[in-house]
């Protein structure tokens, strides 16, 4: 008898042979200029139920560059399994052409010279597009977010998140679960949650701080193609560590791995055919909770960025990666029958926005929503020669700017900026607006403070972020990257326990090593304690861009990483 | 990260703590057991400890012991310069044999828990609770 984790297995090994979820081979399409939106949207409908996913967005409703990271480590069990697999390893792995339209839009393999011939990806009003069209092949297809939504544009911040909400309520979200959202504070939540939102706000880990009990809908019900669904929500469990739990102190979150079972278990008792996990725990987490909670059929992954071409099953979960920013969205048609899923089909669907049409309705809203701050938000304040990128473990050239920026302007010997996965790219000789700025620094506690440190504590900061990155338990992990770092250099051994991993902290200007008794001038921004004191970080970042015109970037070799 | 000069220092001071658990504190968490045990063979099932895996706030960690069938369950923070926390005695009448409560971690540490069971049984459970400054969610 075939068990259902064989049927599963049969699954994959089918979206395995047309290659790449079947979006294979359209390289030479794109270069005879023939790549439509019909072939990127091409499916054979499968099953009798649809999940279209799309998370991370971080408020970017207009296309962007988005270059995928080069470094991406994995440490313990998931070393080099995806999505700790970059460039030429992933181009292999998922049998894709180098130079492709996919290898572009997953990898960082020559990004700024495949970016000319293939532009930019996301947009809302392109998503719709995408969203419509597989609503008019499966009309009852379920449309779920992620989280990371409201916050991270200019646009948000001066609205209050409120030009997202308007979007994703337009765009027909049937059910969404939370991040950086927590960061607009308690009562912006709530009255969004309360008096906005058409669909559910789900997180069956948020709890009442004072009272330890749960505080939001933890799951929501969908009747379709004859199945009833249960879709859980799991909030990202690190909010009060991770970002100014004094915005929010009201609520209490973490991974609640029993809780979780115990939700599964009560959807299941309810009549639950078929139990969809939306979560935002970072897909190492969501790996790790799919190997010790039963009865999850599908874990829609999020938090973490990532773009996985083929769904990673995990006992008899199917674990989806749908990427960030609007570039991407999955559709997951399921076969479910006698109460059990018994098979999937996927596609990872790209959002190129020179192919994909947008959708006019979404694209008015979404000008409309622009037009009173459109000045403000594209004036360009400087020009940059270097590719300016924010994503990779250690390091990425935006933020190399940024620290710049803090040193320079802070008058420190030391900057530091938060490893965040979130901003779009800058192309080699493309203009910075005030818009783009904001993109890889808008929040609501940018303040850059200023204050003295000693060698021993800046060496407790990078020994305790490193931990939440490079901690072999993926529940300890908290799903950013490293603490960006300007003026110092060090070497990071990626294998060793905290306390071990950073040694050869230097200062760059002089080489002299980082006393631990001595003091030091440090400058940064997004700390998670109330009452920070500082100008706002893209102010900073605006008025040294103003000063030095163009941005010329040396390669930054401050960072030496061992123990891979 | 912008911590108060007496922030940091507690921290410094955390960190050397965590990295090199006193021999005195080890010993007290020994004693502890045993005192509790008798030196009894420890079981690890029959008991559940629910505790976060990082602090959201190390002064006050909400920590969950359920042991059906136990008299009694003692908690302890292996790290802490004072390693017990409570002894929960339940009465024959008792509903169910489940403690909650929050405790104060100086570090990150293992937070253990002992059922001794109504037959005269031990099970012990552990969960590493880790305390940290806070970071940078992507």
């Amino acid at each position: 008898m075939i068990t259902r984790r064989e049927f599963l297995q049969a699954s994959l090994a089918a979206s395995a042979i047309v290659g790449a979820s079947g979006i294979g081979n359209w390289s030479k399409l794109a270069a005879q200029q023939a790549l439509t939106q019909d072939q990127l949207f091409q499916f054979d409908d499968f099953g009798n139920v649809t999940l279209i996913h799309i998370t991370d967005i971080h408020a970017h409703l207009r296309p962007i560059w988005f270059r995928e990271p080069e470094w991406n480590i994995g440490v313990g069990e998931v070393k080099g399994l995806p999505p700790h697999v970059v460039g030429q390893d992933f181009i292999k792995m998922f049998n894709l052409q180098p130079g492709s339209p996919e290898a572009y839009a997953l990898t960082y393999e020559d990004f700024a010279a495949l970016g000319k011939t293939y532009g930019r990806m996301g947009g809302l009003d392109r998503v719709a597009t995408a969203v419509k069209a597989i609503r008019s092949a499966r009309p009852d297809s379920i449309l779920l977010d992620g989280g990371d939504t409201w916050h991270g544009s200019m646009t948000s911040y001066l609205t209050n998140g409120q030009d997202v909400v308007n979007a994703m309520n337009a765009l027909g979200v049937e059910g969404m679960t939370s991040h950086w959202e927590w960061t607009f504070g308690t009562e912006r939540v709530k009255e969004i949650v309360e008096t906005q939102l058409k669909f559910p706000f789900l997180g069956a880990n948020i709890y009442d701080a004072e009272w330890d009990e749960p505080a939001f809908e933890p799951y929501t019900w969908f009747e379709r193609g004859g199945v009833k669904i249960a879709v859980i929500g799991q909030a990202f469990p690190y909010m009060p560590i991770a970002n100014p739990g004094w915005m929010f102190p009201e609520y209490s979150f973490g991974i609640r791995e029993e809780r979780m079972q115990a939700v599964v278990d009560e959807v299941r008792a309810e009549g639950a055919q078929l139990v969809v996990c939306l979560s935002h725990n970072g897909f190492d987490v969501d790996r790790k909770m799919a190997s010790r909670v039963k009865g999850i059929d599908v874990i829609l992954t999020g938090h973490t960025h990532d773009a996985i071409p083929e769904p990673v099953l995990v006992g008899e979960t199917i674990l989806i990666a749908s990427g960030s920013h609007g570039k991407f969205i999955s559709r997951v048609d399921l076969d479910v029958r006698d109460g059990r899923m018994m098979g999937f089909k996927h596609k990872l669907i790209p959002i190129f926005s020179d192919v994909i049409a947008p959708d006019p309705d979404m694209a008015a809203l979404i000008e409309a929503e622009r037009a009173p701050y459109k000045d403000q938000l594209e004036e360009v304040i400087a020009k940059s020669e270097s590719l300016l990128y924010r994503r990779g473990n250690f390091q990425g050239t935006w933020d190399d700017l940024i620290c710049n920026a803090i040193i320079s302007e802070r008058d420190t010997q030391i900057a530091l900026s938060p490893g965040v996965r979130w901003g779009a790219s800058i192309m080699p000789g493309q203009d910075i607006t005030r818009e783009d700025i904001h993109s890889v620094c808008s929040m609501t506690y940018g303040q850059v403070y200023r204050s003295e440190m000693t060698g021993e504590f800046l060496h407790t900061i990078m020994e305790d972020v490193a931990d939440n990155i490079f901690n072999p338990d993926p529940y300890y992990q908290q799903g950013g990257d490293m603490v960006r770092v300007g003026g110092m250099a060090f070497t990071c051994d990626v294998s060793k326990p905290i306390g071990q991993r950073i040694t050869n902290m230097t200062l760059a200007a002089t080489g002299e090593a980082i006393d631990p008794a001595k003091t030091y001038v440090v400058g940064g921004w997004a700390s998670v304690n109330e009452g920070t004191e500082g100008p706002q970080i893209w102010d900073v970042i605006e008025s040294h861009l103003k000063k030095i015109g163009t941005v010329n970037l040396e390669p930054n070799t401050s960072v030496t990483v061992t123990g891979i | 990260m912008n911590l108060s000069r007496r922030e940091a220092i507690l921290l410094a001071l955390a960190s050397v703590a965590a990295t090199s658990l006193p021999a005195q504190v080890k010993a007290a968490v020994e004693d502890a057991i045993a005192a509790f045990t008798g030196g009894a063979e420890l079981k690890s099932e029959g008991i559940t400890l629910t505790a976060p895996e990082i602090a959201e706030n190390g002064n006050t960690v909400p920590v969950a012991v359920d042991a059906p069938g136990s008299a009694s369950i003692l908690i302890l923070a292996a790290g802490n310069p004072t390693p017990g926390v409570a002894t929960f005695t339940f009465g024959p009448a008792a509903g169910s044999r489940m403690a909650a409560t929050r405790i104060r971690l100086a570090t990150t540490q293992d937070v253990i828990a002992i059922a001794k069971m109504e037959d005269g049984s031990f099970a012990e459970a552990k969960a590493t609770v880790k305390v940290t400054i806070g970071g940078c969610g992507g």
